[in-house]
């Protein structure tokens, strides 16, 4: 049981830090980034391309780094200490990571190779308007077409769907869920792309007899991979989410030193810095769980498991954090200008992607009956 | 990063969990499991079983009982003890006067108290607060005033845990009354609680029990060698003691336990036509307590494994605060499976309640005290907000 990061992991973050604070200076910069499309800067996302983060799960043998996810905590940690647009989690952990886990070799290094070099942007269509965090697919349909495949349907909302160039889509076959590859300029594709209220960018998809290659081979049922990698990506999430909370806080804190009424700073009043108080006990818990989850998905333990745990205790985290930070800036906290509204409307989205605080309680509630007691470093976390 | 436990402290654990669930008297494991008072003799007897083995004191100097152990070992030791239903070893004596006396006290003192506080065979109490001295302890009135060899106290103390079974009391006294801050002006003073002077008087708790105590001191003769360390230093041993006692607060492992039981008594109860442990509701409120139990535990796990140099890390007030929270939450969701059943309180023989639901409401009523006694939690987010927010 060890919580330190070993030196390259360190230097991993200063790299990632700086590269970060560098395009990401203030919230004006972020804002003209955020403003127009595709929502995130290209120029930095060639840049993590070059420093290796793009690949930073995948094998080498795919054009990955070879990385795990304690890596890819670090560096979602920092996106989420700036708020940065690109999209990292979106794009490298759930769809490239839904390509490293399902696809033959061939597609692996086709599809890999170039969203690590920062060629191409993925993204995962999988949810439909009328379900919600299920790790199947419903209301988009494949069927088979000779050698390919044509898909049919909705996915909505989609996070980069617009701007990506390949899509990693999901799609009912014979009462289960395969995955397909559909290129952006697929004949019988619309992407209708818009703004998200954090800044970034999603679309609805309407696949129309849209020819699609499969992904893998064989069309078993990959719920279980989704669920999976969706839970990799929950947990990155998680330490995306512990970055902007800890923003959140240093600046909420800077602001009560500064801020004056009554003829005195803010923080001479104890009924704010007990809630400042607070808010760093959900920090401190909430990093402790993030940490806790990427080193069960290091050890190859239970990460469905241990990404509910950490989409449950970020999820309380981020709402208290989020909405506290808001409140205790007074008007200020509600424009575009400043900062803070921001880090809580990222916060507030990442609670809604991949499963709430409540949605990942009754999943945990579902089982709490068979155990006698939670061990972090025993089964079913250490593997 | 790494999750697992090393081979060596896989060992450790296995070790602890044998020893506290085998060579522990099982009556005395089953009554702290039960919620249930452990009387004196049954605290001694525990803590000598533990003394002998070498685990009453682990985190002393090893010249004195001590075993040099690594933080993340004294967690697990802490963590097995509390699953195993083991009474912990008596706080006053080992995470507070033995510490404080060997590290400031003189070597005759040394010799003349540690083992014995090791061994429960001088059972201590703690005498810092007064009725005008809670949060605020500096400002403590209780005087010690130097005669000859002796100094004699007068003044009042009260709150004190378990001063009824009590062999001695280590003090704060004013010794200094013109010092300019009043932190300075403090000595620490130990002495038998037989002292002629020193009167006890119970003071009863909504749970009914009787814990705590006001102690008074009348022109009671300490001879001046019952000194620890110097005299007018005594806040800075106060400091140091109290730092300790935040050490292990959090009683993850205690919380663990009642998680568990609460589990077991849901499904001894009916509601709507099923038992409370298929109700969803119950079911969602104990994942969530647990989430943050698990949320509290690694976080005492990294706040151990970065305080290797023998400061508290600063996220230390976070486990007292949520540490002493969970545990009341813990109580209070018992209260809550027992419902109407946890009226029962007083119930005695001819009564068809479970005993765990007839404890249920006194030990939730009696678990108030742990967000106030340790540095009250508001005086830990003072320090959260002062020290660590710099606000
Ligand atoms: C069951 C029990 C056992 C105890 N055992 C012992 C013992 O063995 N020996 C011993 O010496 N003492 C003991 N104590 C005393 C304990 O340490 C004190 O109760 C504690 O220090 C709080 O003091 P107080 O009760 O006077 O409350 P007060 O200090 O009067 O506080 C009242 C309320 O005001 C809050 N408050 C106080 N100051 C501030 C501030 N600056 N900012 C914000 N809020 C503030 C407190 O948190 C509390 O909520 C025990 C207490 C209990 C309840």
């Amino acid at each position: 049981m060890d919580f330190t990061y070993d030196s390259e992991q360190n230097d991993l973050r200063e790299a990632v830090r700086g590269l970060l604070q560098r395009a990401y200076p203030d919230t004006e910069r972020r804002r003209s980034v955020v403003g127009s499309d595709p929502g995130f800067d290209e120029k930095t996302w060639a840049q993590l391309a070059e420093m290796g983060v793009l690949g930073l799960p995948f094998a080498e043998e795919d054009g990955g780094m070879g990385a795990g996810p304690i890596e890819v905590g670090i560096v979602a940690e920092e996106m989420g200490r700036v708020l940065a647009p690109e999209p990292f989690v979106e794009a490298v952990v759930l769809a490239g990571g839904l390509v490293a886990a399902v696809g033959t070799a061939a597609q692996r290094t086709a599809v890999l190779g170039p969203l690590s070099e920062g060629g191409s942007v993925l993204a995962f269509a999988h949810a439909e308007p009328a379900t919600r965090w299920s790790p199947s697919a419903s209301a988009v349909t494949a069927t088979q077409d000779g050698d390919g495949w044509r898909l049919t349907g909705v996915k909505e909302p989609v996070a980069n769907g617009a701007r990506a160039d390949v899509l990693v889509v999901s799609a009912a076959v014979d009462g289960g869920t395969a995955l397909f590859l559909v290129q952006g300029d697929a004949a019988g594709l619309t992407r209708t792309g818009y703004r998200t209220h954090d800044g970034g960018r999603a679309a609805n998809v309407t696949l129309d007899g849209t020819p699609a290659e499969l992904l893998g081979e064989g069309t078993a049922d990959r719920s279980a991979d989704v669920e999976r990698v969706q839970a990799l990506a929950r947990i990155a999430h998680a330490n995306e989410s512990v970055g902007a909370m800890e923003s959140a806080l240093r600046i909420t804190a800077e602001y009560l030193k500064t801020r004056k009424q009554f003829g005195v700073t803010l923080n001479r009043f104890q009924a704010l810095t007990f809630r400042a108080a607070d808010m760093y006990v959900s920090v401190e818990l909430a990093r402790s769980t993030a940490l806790w989850a990427s080193m069960v998905a290091d050890a190859g333990g239970d990460v469905v498991a241990a990404g509910d745990r950490a989409r449950l205790q970020t999820s309380r985290a981020g709402r208290h954090v989020g909405k506290e930070a808001i409140q205790l800036h007074g008007g200020i906290g509600v424009t575009a200008e400043y900062s803070v509204g921001h880090y809580t409307s990222r916060l507030t989205a990442i609670d809604h992607v991949l499963g709430d605080g409540d949605w990942a309680a009754d999943r945990l509630a579902a089982s709490v009956d068979s155990y006698p007691t939670v061990d972090p470093l025993g089964a079913p976390y250490t593997g | 990063m790494r999750l697992q436990l090393s081979p060596e402290m896989e060992a450790f654990r296995d070790e602890m969990r044998t020893f506290f669930t085998t060579q522990v008297p099982k009556e005395i494991r089953d009554q702290v499991a039960a919620r249930r008072h452990v009387s004196r003799e049954q605290y001694i007897e525990a803590q000598r079983a533990l003394n002998a083995a070498g685990l009453a004191v682990p985190h002393w100097p090893v010249e004195w009982g001590g075993r040099d152990w690594t933080p993340l070992q004294r967690h697990i030791w802490r963590e097995e003890m509390q699953l195993a239903s083991v009474p912990e070893p008596l706080a006053f004596n080992t995470s507070m006067i033995g510490p404080v006396i060997a590290a400031f006290g003189n070597q005759e003192q040394k010799e003349r108290f540690l083992a014995k506080t090791a061994n429960l065979d001088i059972w201590w109490c703690q005498g810092f607060s007064e009725p005008d001295a809670g949060s605020d302890l500096a400002s403590l009135r209780t005087t010690a005033v130097r005669d000859g060899d002796d100094w004699v106290v007068n003044g009042q103390k009260t709150w004190t845990t378990l001063g009824q079974h009590a062999d001695w009391i280590f003090c704060l006294v004013r010794t200094d009354p013109t010092a300019e801050k009043k932190q300075r002006g403090i000595s620490m003073l130990v002495f038998p609680m037989d002292t002629p002077g020193v009167t006890l008087r119970p003071i009863q708790l909504i749970d009914g029990g009787h814990e705590v105590n006001e102690v008074f001191f009348e022109d009671v003769r300490v001879p001046a060698e019952n000194l620890v360390g110097e005299e007018n230093r005594g806040w800075d041993y106060a400091k140091f003691l109290l730092g300790n006692e935040r050490v292990g607060i959090a009683r993850v492992g205690a919380t663990k336990k009642l998680i568990a039981q609460a589990k077991e008594f849901a499904r001894e109860i009916t509601a709507g036509g099923r038992p409370l442990s298929e109700d969803p509701r119950t079911l969602a409120r104990i994942a969530e307590l647990e989430n943050e139990l698990l949320a509290l535990e690694l976080t005492a796990l990294r706040v151990v494994a970065n305080s290797a140099d023998g400061k508290p890390h600063p996220a230390s007030s976070v486990l007292k605060l949520r540490g002493s929270e969970l545990q009341q939450a813990a109580t209070e969701l018992i209260v809550d499976i027992a419902g109407p059943l946890s009226l029962a309180s007083f119930a005695d023989g001819g009564s068809a309640v479970p005993d765990w639901a007839r404890v249920a409401t006194p030990e939730y009523l009696n678990y108030r005290k742990v967000s106030i006694y340790g540095g009250s939690n508001e005086v830990q987010r003072t320090i959260i907000a002062g020290t660590i927010l710099g606000l």
